[in-house]
């Protein structure tokens, strides 16, 4: 009994080892959300400023949507606010916020102090929408096409390199 | 030419230290003296040809030679010197050959100081020393080779990110990875100690030093990690719970537990498995750190660009090494010997909660860091963990690991006194209460709960380590120039307990006073225009434009007075960097007693107006005072001649001589 004590932390190195090595498959960067080309799931949240009014999939459609997870305690989004500022600035594309667990008060404080790029903003405070959409972490981003299809997911901050080669030319495409 | 003899040299490190893992190891078991002293030999030979590996990729980044292509990818000729020299570890590649070449350091050290170390501990300590260095040589050889050549070669390199180019942060790796790899020291003596089946008193005593002054490096990489973040991404904020920076935090807090359970170990003879395995697992989560930054596993904003070969390589060598020591750990652990018993109420009692507490802390900032993988792989859906869990979870943890702080160090040894020694912690508690009913009254109607509970914290924290020390030096019980006689000869140990202890109350503070009592103001103002922040009124003078080496600013001007009169004058600016082409923030901060005004200038909005952001942030020059407090301490500490191993036998010699002297 007290040598299984001892070869205890070994199984749980084990244990760890296996989800390490089960991880690799599912680099959260790689993997293809089974989301895409499906309809947006179905969510309702209460928006996050006062003219905001209820955020659900009754938004979307006519236009090209980007769909943005952030939270005001992120760190990466911080990094991936300057493009999105610039993307509102340029108006090439419609961007919804959803504030990802996160306390209004706090999200509202940011967007001050950051800037605001988003023409409505849902406040998901525990998460559900999050869920629902798939969301590994905070950034991601999904494109939503005029028919209210999601066409591409974007995990982690949007790099201007993605912006450029992948993004941008699929919202022209999907816009025409 | 400089790069090839480089790499050459590299490969020959990776031959050394394969002899090094093996002859000294072979020698040990046999009790052959000559085979033992290769390890010595090797040790010195590896640091040598390392040495001479970074020195080559140091010249081609001094040199800018981009037919190197490590070099064209982060560097660029209109870089400063310093930002030339920085880059070299501004990469992975760079970096691992950083590790590598701190790795050996540790190991010529050993073999250079460890003159008084029994022959076989030091042979098998810098055997397994020799092993972790095949391992990351091989790494660095077959995955990430910075001495590749480019062809044709590039006119200028790409540069180096922006925000990287910092003060703060061209001296962040090298600190936090002495002391990662300062770990592995341990790490190898508790193996060795393991492969003997011995751990002793003397074991302890050499283990502390070297654990020690990783401690003091890993808090100073942390300190300066957590200071750039401050001051270089403009918005006050310090520390995120990153996994990245988690993954610097976690053998902080094994390295701490493990501190203060050698103690016991040296002091008591006791906990010895318990001792072990912390100095295992402070190594493994030093390599889990390197791991997740590495292999891009989890997402952040440090990692670099990951290959799944490299990932796969060093998860492969995590698991050996951890997974080695571990089954000799399983093995070997139970035939050690316990020494001495002692009841729950003791200074071992109280050494016990603090690790238990550690470890708890260890463990949750593990699992916060890794929920995300496990659930994804348990496809429980994707979950993300923030400052919010981190948050809920620490502070339970840190209040009854400050209570104990203070009332451990008055406990005796074996069996305490619990009563004598909170009559003892009566200031503390009254200096506590008094401070958090003074927040409570003056903090403001803005101020939360759990500010009042920091601020008592802190105040109760610091005075009860001043009574310790007063206890020792038997204050008001002896005339006061007894005390002072005492006081000037405690042990230095005694100095870093103190100082360390009153560093961690500072450090408490500001974490309150920051969190609590920030006051931020975003607006847009026009040149000439006065804001007014936490009582003190900005002017904002005007904006001009400046010139860097490898940037353009916009650079504001504002006038800072508290009551009419001039206070300060900031100027924050707003760079452009050509190469990359990047914007970053460069906050002005004035630093009081109380707190740090912070003025971070935006873009141009409307006419000479301009988006402006001026903060309060309330202590947290405390935060940056504790820790250099903590930093000294655990110096002063070190340099106690308890540490200097073998410092009381050369002193019995001494004396044995003398007298040899006077009777003759």
């Amino acid at each position: 009994m007290r040598r299984l004590v001892y070869a205890l932390p070994l199984l749980v190195l084990a244990v760890v080892g296996v989800f390490f090595f089960v991880g690799f498959d599912r680099d959260p960067k790689l993997i293809p959300s089974p989301m895409i080309d499906k309809p947006s799931p179905a969510f309702a949240v209460p928006g996050l400023r006062g003219g905001d009014g209820t955020v659900g999939n009754a938004r979307f459609g006519g236009t090209v949507t980007l769909v943005n997870f952030f939270a005001s305690w992120c760190v990466p989004c911080r990094i991936e606010h300057p493009l999105l500022m610039e993307l509102a600035r340029a108006g090439t594309v419609r961007i919804v916020g959803i504030d990802y667990k996160d306390k209004p008060e706090d999200a509202l404080g940011w967007l001050r102090q950051l800037g605001d790029p988003y023409t409505v903003i849902g406040a998901d405070r525990d998460g559900r929408a999050a869920i629902d959409w798939g969301v590994y972490g905070v950034p991601e981003s999904y494109l939503v096409d005029r028919q209210g299809r999601i066409r591409f997911k974007q995990v982690g901050p949007i790099t201007e390199d993605v912006w450029r080669t992948t993004m941008l030319p699929m919202i022209k495409e999907l816009s025409q | 030419m400089f790069t090839e003899i480089g790499h050459y040299a590299l490969i020959l490190a990776l031959a050394v230290a394969a002899a090094q893992a093996v002859v000294p190891l072979v020698g040990a078991h046999r009790g052959d003296r000559t085979l033992m002293a290769v390890g010595r030999s090797a040790a010195f030979a590896q640091f040598l040809l390392v040495c001479v590996a970074f020195g080559a990729l140091l010249h081609a980044y001094v040199t800018s030679d981009f037919s190197v292509a490590n070099v064209a990818q982060n560097s660029h000729t209109d870089k400063p010197m310093l930002y030339k020299v920085s880059g070299l570890w501004g990469n992975h590649e760079g970096s691992l050959l950083l590790w590598i070449a701190i790795l050996s350091g540790f190991g010529a050290a050993v073999a250079g100081f460890g003159n008084n170390l029994p022959a076989a501990l030091r042979a098998r300590t810098l055997a397994v020393q020799g092993m972790i260095a095949v391992g990351f040589t091989l790494f660095i050889l077959l995955t990430s080779n910075p001495f590749e050549r480019l062809d044709p070669v590039p006119l200028n390199g790409n540069g180096l990110n922006p925000l990287l180019q910092d003060p703060g942060l061209a001296f962040h790796p090298p600190f936090l990875y002495l002391g990662y790899v300062g770990f592995s020291i341990a790490f190898s003596f508790a193996v060795a100690a393991l492969i003997e089946g011995r751990v002793d008193a003397a074991w302890a005593r050499w283990v502390r030093p070297w654990t020690l002054a990783a401690w003091v490096f890993l808090t100073v990489g942390i300190g300066l990690g957590s200071w750039w973040a401050y001051y270089e991404l403009g918005w006050g904020g310090w520390w995120y719970w990153d996994p990245v920076e988690n993954a610097s935090f976690m053998p902080w807090l094994a390295g701490t537990a493990l501190l203060h359970s050698a103690i016991i170990v040296e002091k008591r003879d006791t906990l010895k498995t318990w001792t072990i395995l912390l100095a295992i697992i402070a190594f493994s989560l030093s390599l889990l750190g390197t791991f997740l930054v590495r292999s891009g596993i989890i997402s952040s904003v440090h990692s670099f660009a990951s290959d799944p070969t490299r990932g796969l390589f060093i998860l492969a060598l995590l698991l050996v090494t951890v997974g080695g020591s571990l089954v000799l750990y399983a093995l070997r652990a139970p035939v050690l010997k316990s020494g001495g018993l002692f009841s729950a109420v003791s200074r071992e009692g109280s050494l016990v909660l603090n690790n238990v507490l550690l470890a708890t802390a260890t463990g949750t900032v593990l699992l916060g860091t890794l929920y995300p993988l496990i659930a994804d792989a348990l496809n429980l859906g994707k979950l993300s963990v923030g400052a919010p869990f981190f948050n809920a979870v620490f502070v339970p943890l840190a209040v009854p690991l400050a209570a104990a702080m203070a009332l451990g160090p008055l406990l005796a040894w074996k069996r305490g006194n619990l009563m004598r020694a909170l009559r003892a912690l009566r200031p503390a508690v009254a200096a506590g209460l008094l401070v958090a009913v003074g927040t409570l009254v003056w903090g403001g109607s803005a101020s939360p709960w759990w500010a009042a509970l920091g601020t008592g914290l802190a105040a109760y924290l610091f005075v009860g380590t001043l009574t310790e020390t007063a206890e020792r030096v038997r204050l008001f019980d002896v005339p006061p120039a007894a005390s002072l006689h005492r006081l000037v000869h405690l042990p230095r140990s005694a100095y870093g307990l103190l100082l360390s202890h009153l560093g961690l109350a500072l450090v408490i503070a500001g974490i309150t006073g920051s969190s609590a009592w920030k006051v931020e103001s975003v607006q847009t103002m026009r040149v000439g225009e006065t804001v007014v922040v936490a009582g003190f009124a900005y002017r904002l003078d005007g904006v001009e434009e400046a010139r860097g080496p490898n940037y353009v600013s916009a650079r504001a001007t504002f006038t800072v007075t508290k009551d009419g009169r001039p206070y300060a004058v900031m100027q924050p600016e707003k760079r452009l960097y050509m190469q990359p082409q990047r914007p970053t923030t460069e906050a002005a901060i004035v630093t009081t007693w109380l707190g740090d005004l912070y003025a971070v200038i935006g873009d141009a909005n409307g006419p000479d107006g301009f988006v402006t952001r001026l903060y309060f942030n309330p202590l947290v020059p405390w935060l940056w005072a504790g820790g250099i407090v903590m930093v000294l301490g655990g110096l002063v500490s070190l340099s106690d001649r308890r540490h200097r191993v073998g410092a009381p036998a050369r002193a019995h010699a001494a004396l044995a001589v003398n007298s040899v002297a006077r009777g003759a």
